[in-house]
């Protein structure tokens, strides 16, 4: 689930302006009676600035509240930089953090405030509802944006080429000939970022789920495995076709991210499968060139289901060691991250790659073709919850798969099996029943 | 000079501590002087160990923990990246060990031979040494690129197509164990000119003598005699090879996908993926096949060494 941290990674990439995180909102202790709390957050730069924006907001309307922030490593270190303070009591007044399978990890009803009853909590997306839940409560409040998984594409090529956005698996390879055929590479991969690997699999899942509802459920109970369940198999296949055929780009192997970004955006590669939270970062990787970029789900075989995979934004949550006016200040701050202020704070800092998990929150009119591609898709309710959100279970070594069958090291049909051993690893360590 | 003096110098220079125990003494100290440094090694080693076989045995979130015997030790043999781990970690091991043994005897003939700025070559030699191996795995990495590098734009002038290095899988664990031989390869090439110094001149001018050449005398003279400095060397880098953890992971994370995985980085991984009982279990493996492979390599040597 490292995709799901890689959320904040991938916004990142941005802003190489680090403020450091001692330098923030520190005013001074002196300005008696205020309540001081802490605000935990991951130190990529772009979402500092954002950390940095939604405080100043907050404080400006909540003055007797000096809110501080509080910076920790991005991606599984970070992860095990808040399990270790929570379970030693340290961790911040209020801090932000995975939802989806990686919240459980955290044994929610033991270690954080239930906020249930709060107003806020009525205006969030039911999904992102269900994703900062456990059992019957609601944890936390959304950070950032929702985004969807797909392909980027370059959209100048496409009309150069006279293509069509691909709706059908078939329709999306024939794409890729012709633009083989025109001497671009039809698609982009970035195999020295290891996570970015993934999309081709995690972003198909609303096919699979298209045509197996019950997949997610039966994958939580060991009844339905990637290896065998064909729908499931087809990304695993997909990475393998696209590589037999010499659809990468020749660096596929060295590329990283932002170079992947940017070749779909100047138009060196067609497509691009990645997730729009890399939209803030086209414009660092290829300025300028952010409207040369449009966005479309991962196609699957029936044109008729089309439709993207979306991903849930991480949450903001208050531990139970937070007690007394820092628990009120701590929720007030929680509130107003759920509110059309904070919306606004979040949107005013970084653009956004997606829309908000709040209803009343709006985008603003200016955000990128890529993101109106993806709003799209999620207004005609054609989408669906990435599957790490709605079952526990996503095996810590997908991205390394992915890459062996995305390079040709291993077939698709053993790097399905081999993930469907590490899926069990993770459902052991989880002690979830049925394993 | 007699002929004595060299004997004695050999004999020093066969000296182990296995040869001649001291007798058991009585200590100097009573008995609560030695309360302060035992109390340190109970509380910062001896009990973290214990707790590390402890939670090797259990299922544990660092919230709570479910006992499960030796399952992990189960699970963690099982593991198909396991096997390759393993496979890659004795390579590993022994192409970094067998490298720093030759090319750190070759550096030190010529280092400790009559050479123009000695000291200075010597100091540069050591050098990479005392760099961080996370930046020198970093400015590797760059220089490695497979277009970019500026080790394949030099082998492109000269005609030769360079490998992709880290991102070929047949070459990213041997890149990667080329530039940890040339990090520590000046530590291999200190214990050598150590070794070949205390080799009394009198046994290369007595060779001489005989009519022996340049190679006769590396061979029958310098090998056998700096014998000691090659067993150090064998058995400091094979231990460092088998559990190198940080070069690897600055350079390849263990990728392409998992090409170069040894056992550190496979342990790492199941840390960071929240594994924590099943990681204790693999360190635990780690930790006996460290020792299964040297102690008996040790004990192989002294023996050999100690042939009165």
């Amino acid at each position: 689930m490292r995709l799901v941290t890689a959320l904040a990674a991938g916004t990142l990439s941005l802003a190489l302006s680090a403020c450091s995180a001692g330098s923030l909102g520190s005013s001074d202790d002196e300005g008696g009676g205020k309540t001081e709390i802490t605000f935990l957050t991951n130190n990529d730069p772009s979402n500092v600035k954002v950390a940095e924006a939604v405080i100043a907001a907050f404080e400006a309307k909540n003055t007797d509240v000096d809110v501080k922030l509080d910076t920790r490593p991005q991606g599984s270190e970070g992860d095990n930089l808040v399990k270790t303070r929570l379970a030693t009591g340290d961790v911040a007044d209020v801090f932000e953090y995975n939802s989806g399978s990686l919240l459980q990890a955290l044994a929610p009803q033991t270690n954080l405030t239930p906020v249930t009853g709060e107003a806020w909590v009525g205006d969030l997306d039911p999904t992102f509802k269900q994703v900062v839940s456990a059992g019957a409560d609601v944890y936390g409040s959304p950070w950032g944006a929702i985004v969807g998984g797909g392909v980027f594409y370059n959209k100048p090529l496409y009309t150069r080429l006279g293509l069509q956005v691909p709706k059908t698996w078939a329709a999306f390879m024939a794409n890729n000939a012709k633009i083989k055929a025109a001497g671009v590479a039809p698609v982009e991969q970035t195999y020295s970022e290891t996570w970015t690997s993934q999309i081709l699999v995690l972003a198909d899942f609303h096919n699979v789920s298209a045509a197996q509802p019950d997949f997610a459920e039966k994958y939580t109970n060991n009844q339905a495995k990637f290896a065998t369940t064909p729908q499931a198999l087809a990304g695993f296949q997909h990475l393998e076709e696209l590589k037999k055929a010499g659809y990468w780009n020749d660096d596929y192997a060295s590329a990283k991210y932002n170079e992947g970004l940017n070749a779909v955006a100047v138009g060196t590669a067609g497509h691009y499968p990645m997730i729009t939270f890399g939209v803030p970062a086209l414009d660092t990787a290829a300025p300028g060139k952010v409207n040369d970029v449009g966005f479309f789900a991962l196609p699957g075989d029936d044109a008729s289901r089309n439709g993207v995979t979306l991903w849930e934004p991480s949450g903001i949550y208050i531990p139970k060691s937070t007690e007394g006016g820092e628990l009120t200040a701590a929720k007030r701050f929680q509130a107003f991250i759920a509110s059309p202020e904070g919306c606004a704070a979040n949107a005013s800092a970084a653009p956004v790659g997606g829309p908000f998990a709040v209803k009343t929150c709006t985008l603003p009119d200016t955000v990128a073709p890529a993101v109106k591609d993806l709003s799209a898709y999620v207004d005609a309710g054609a989408a669906s919850p990435a599957l790490e959100f709605l079952s526990p279970i996503k095996g810590p070594a997908l991205e390394q798969i992915t890459v062996e069958v995305g390079s040709g090291i291993r077939s698709a049909a053993d790097g399905a099996k081999l993930y469907d051993e590490d899926v069990k690893k993770q459902a052991q360590q989880l002690g979830i029943k049925g394993w | 000079m007699t002929a004595i003096a060299p004997a004695e110098t050999a004999s020093r220079l066969e000296d182990q501590p296995g040869s001649d125990r001291p007798k058991a003494q009585k200590s100097p100290y009573p008995y609560w002087f030695l309360v302060p440094g035992g109390l340190i090694f109970t509380i910062f080693f001896l009990v973290p160990s214990v707790m590390a076989f402890y939670f090797s045995l259990t299922r544990w979130t660092l919230f709570d923990q479910e006992f499960i015997g030796l399952d992990n030790y189960v699970q963690f043999f099982r593991e198909p990246a396991l096997a390759s781990g393993l496979w890659h970690t004795i390579v590993y091991a022994a192409v970094t060990s067998g490298l720093k043994v030759v090319l750190g005897m070759a550096l030190a003939v010529l280092l400790t031979g009559p050479i123009l700025g000695r000291g200075f070559m010597r100091s540069v030699a050591f050098f990479p040494v005392l760099v961080s191996t996370i930046g020198v795995g970093l400015t590797f990495q760059v220089l490695m690129h497979p277009t970019k590098g500026v080790i394949n734009q030099a082998l492109d002038l000269i005609g030769i197509t360079g490998p992709a290095w880290l991102v070929d899988p047949d070459w990213a664990l041997l890149s990667v164990a080329l530039v940890d031989v040339w990090q520590g390869v000046g530590l291999a090439t200190v214990i050598y000119m150590a070794g070949i110094l205390s080799i009394p001149g009198e046994y290369f001018e007595a060779a001489k003598m005989d009519g022996a050449g340049p190679w006769h005398r590396f061979r029958h003279v310098t090998l056998p005699l700096a014998k000691p400095a090659t067993v150090s060397v064998i058995i400091l880098s094979l231990i460092g090879g088998m559990r190198k953890f940080d070069l690897i992971w600055a350079m390849t994370k263990g990728g392409p996908g998992f090409t170069s995985d040894v056992m550190a980085s496979v342990v790492y991984k199941q840390y960071q993926a929240g594994f924590y009982g099943l990681s204790t279990a693999g360190n635990v493996v780690l930790f006996l096949l460290v020792i299964g492979i040297v102690l008996p390599l040790f004990w192989f040597f002294n023996r050999k060494e100690d042939p009165r």
